[in-house]
C-alpha cells in the first residue's frame, strides 16, 4: 500500500511537477514517476498518471480515490460527481479572450457582422462567458495550438488558458478580457470520501498546512 | 449493419439475466420475509402527479403526450408513484404499511459517462412508522438484503437532509444566500462553499461551523466533535438514530455523515446512502419523507431505501472475486 493509503490520479503536463512536489511532501516516493515518462501506473507509489482532462473521469468512477486537475477542466466538464476538496494554489493560469490588435477588431466584427467567431478548446466556458456578456458567438472547436486560428483569419479571437501570456505575445495576440483564474484542485471520489475518510482527511489536513 | 439502442440502455442476455434474476429474487425474498409486500405501478405517470411529489418532478427526463394531449412522463423513481398509491388506493389501510418493489426508472445521464439511463431498482417503503423506529427498520433491512446477496463490505452513510438548512437559518445567514451555499454542497464543491461562506463575513465560530460541519463523517466521534450548537435538534435526532442502530447491532456498518445531501426535494429528515468499496458510485440511497404522501391528500410519515440492482451486481461479482 502507498504512503497515503490512497490511489492518486496525477495529471501529466504543466501540473505534474507541482503535484509530484506535493506528494513528496506527504512522503510518497515519486522518484520512479519522475524518471519514467512512458509508464502510466505506479502501484507501489499508489499513483496513476494521465492527461488532466481524464482525471475527473478516473476519480468519478473510483479508479482513483483522489486526483489533481485544473479548475479549467472542472468548469469545462461539469456534472462530474466528484468532491472538489482543496484549492492547491499552484498552476495558476488565466482563462482569457485574446485577439489580434486588441479589442477593436472584435467590436467591429460584432457591430458589422452581428457575431464573433471564437476558436477554443473550451467551448462551454466560451459559450457561457459570451452569453453572460450578451454577445453572440460562433464556436470553432480546435484541438491543437489555438493561437494559429486568428492568424489565418479563420476566427476573430480565441478563448484559451495562459500562464505568462508569452505564447500569445509571440503570435501577436493581445489579452482582451480575463474570464476566470484557474489553479490546481484536489478532487475525490464520493464513495472513497466516505469509506476512506481518515486517509483523505489526513492528506487534506497536511496539504492545508503546507499551502498556508 | 448497426441498429443502435439509446445511450445508457442495454440488452441483457441469458447468462447475465440469470444472475440478475437470482440477485433480484434474493433481495425481494428478504423484503418479503420482513413483511414487505411487492407492488407494481405504471412506468408512465401524468407529469402533474410527479410534480405534486417534487416540484422538479424528481428530475423526470422523458415526456410524451397521450391521445388527449396530456403530458406523460417516465418515472425517475418509485417513491413518488408509491406515495400516490398509498394516498389513493390504500388510504383506508390501518397501521403501518410495508411495501417493496423491483422496477425500472429513468433519468438523464451525461453522454459517454458510462451511467445508466434506464436502471433497475429494488427497494422498500415503510409508511406509518415515524422517527428512528422506521429509519432503523429500513436501514437494517437494506443491509441484510445486501448480505443475503453476498456482499460483505458494504456500509451505509447516515445523515440529515435538513441539517445544513437549519444551520444556515440558526446562524442567521441571509435567506437569499441559502440557495447558492446548498448548491455548492450538493455539487460537492467544498472550495466554492468555503469561498462563499468567507464572503458572508460571519464570526469565526459560525464560519468554521459552516465550512467544517459538512466535512465531518465517520463513527460516533463525529457527533461528539459536532457538539450541540445551532444544529442541535438535527444532531440530537442523529444521536438517537445512531443509538438505535447500535442497539440493533449494525453500528459497525454505519458511517455518520454530516455533509450528506440527496438532491431530491422531498426528504424531511434522516437520509441514507449505501456504499461498497468495489463500486465508485453509491449502490443506493433513501431517507425519510414525512410530507410527501400528504401532498397526495393523506398525511403519513414514511421512509424508504432503493438499491440499484446493476451496481449491487457489480459489487457482488467483485465480492466473489475476493474469496
Amino acid at each position: 500500500m502507498s504512503a497515503t493509503g490512497l490511489t492518486i490520479a496525477v495529471p501529466r503536463g504543466a501540473l505534474m511537477g507541482g503535484t509530484l512536489d506535493l506528494l513528496d511532501g506527504l512522503g510518497v516516493d515519486t522518484a520512479e514517476v519522475r524518471s519514467n515518462d512512458r509508464k502510466l501506473l505506479f502501484e507501489d507509489a499508489g499513483i496513476v498518471t494521465m492527461r488532466p482532462s481524464d482525471v475527473p473521469t478516473y476519480v468519478e468512477h473510483g479508479a482513483a480515490d483522489i486526483g489533481v486537475t485544473g479548475k479549467d477542466v472542472l468548469i469545462e466538464a461539469p456534472g462530474r460527481d466528484v468532491y472538489e476538496l482543496l484549492d492547491l494554489g499552484f498552476g495558476r493560469c488565466e482563462m482569457v479572450v485574446a485577439a489580434r490588435g486588441g479589442s477593436e477588431p472584435l467590436e467591429r466584427a460584432l457591430r458589422r457582422l452581428g457575431r464573433l467567431r471564437i476558436a477554443t478548446k473550451y467551448p462551454r466556458i466560451a459559450t457561457e462567458h459570451f452569453g453572460r456578456t450578451g454577445r453572440q458567438i460562433e464556436i470553432v472547436a480546435v484541438k491543437g495550438s489555438v493561437e494559429l486560428a486568428p492568424l489565418t483569419g479563420m476566427v476573430d479571437g480565441i478563448v484559451d488558458l495562459t500562464a505568462t501570456g508569452k505564447t500569445l505575445a509571440e503570435n501577436g495576440l493581445e489579452v482582451v478580457e480575463e474570464i476566470v483564474t484557474c489553479t490546481a484542485r484536489l478532487i475525490a471520489n464520493p464513495v472513497a470520501h466516505k469509506l476512506k475518510a481518515p486517509e483523505i482527511d489526513a492528506l487534506v489536513e497536511r496539504l492545508r498546512g503546507s499551502s498556508s | 449493419m448497426i441498429h443502435p439502442i439509446p445511450a445508457g440502455t442495454r440488452d441483457v442476455l441469458p447468462d447475465e439475466m440469470r444472475e440478475l434474476r437470482a440477485l433480484g429474487e434474493r433481495l425481494r425474498a428478504t423484503f418479503e420475509q420482513a413483511g414487505y409486500g411487492e407492488v407494481w405501478t405504471p412506468m408512465v405517470e401524468y407529469e402533474q402527479v410527479l410534480r405534486t411529489g417534487d416540484e422538479r418532478a424528481a428530475d423526470a427526463a422523458y415526456r410524451m403526450f397521450d391521445d388527449q394531449g396530456r403530458v406523460l412522463a417516465l418515472r425517475s423513481d418509485m417513491t413518488i408513484p408509491i406515495a400516490r398509491v398509498v394516498a389513493t388506493r390504500l388510504s383506508d389501510a390501518e397501521g403501518p404499511l410495508r411495501l417493496c418493489y423491483s422496477a425500472h426508472s429513468y433519468r438523464v445521464v451525461g453522454q459517454r459517462t458510462g451511467q445508466q439511463r434506464e436502471f433497475l431498482q429494488s427497494g422498500i417503503e415503510l409508511i406509518g412508522v415515524p422517527g428512528e423506529d422506521g429509519e432503523v427498520e429500513v436501514v437494517t433491512l437494506a443491509l441484510s438484503a445486501l448480505e443475503a446477496a453476498g456482499l460483505a463490505r458494504h456500509r451505509v452513510g447516515v445523515g440529515d437532509g435538513s441539517l445544513y438548512r437549519r444551520l444556515l437559518t440558526a446562524l442567521e445567514v441571509p435567506g437569499d444566500r441559502h440557495r447558492e451555499l446548498l448548491e455548492c454542497l450538493t455539487r460537492r464543491d467544498m472550495v466554492g462553499l468555503e469561498l462563499r461562506v468567507d464572503a458572508l463575513g460571519l464570526a469565526r465560530d459560525a464560519r468554521d461551523l459552516l465550512v467544517g460541519l459538512p466535512e465531518l463523517r465517520g463513527g460516533p466521534e463525529v457527533l461528539e466533535r459536532a457538539g450541540d450548537g445551532p444544529a442541535g435538534e438535527a444532531l440530537e435526532r442523529l444521536r438517537t438514530l445512531y443509538a438505535a442502530l447500535e442497539a440493533r447491532g449494525v453500528a459497525d456498518r454505519v458511517i455518520l455523515d454530516l455533509g450528506l445531501v440527496r438532491d431530491l426535494g422531498y426528504y424531511t429528515g434522516a437520509i441514507f446512502e449505501i456504499y461498497d468499496p468495489a463500486v465508485g458510485f453509491a449502490l443506493g440511497g433513501g431517507g425519510r419523507y414525512d410530507d410527501l404522501i400528504g401532498r397526495f391528500g393523506a398525511e403519513r410519515p414514511a421512509c424508504g431505501i432503493a438499491l440499484d440492482v446493476q451496481r449491487v451486481h457489480v459489487a457482488q461479482a467483485a465480492e466473489e472475486g475476493q474469496r
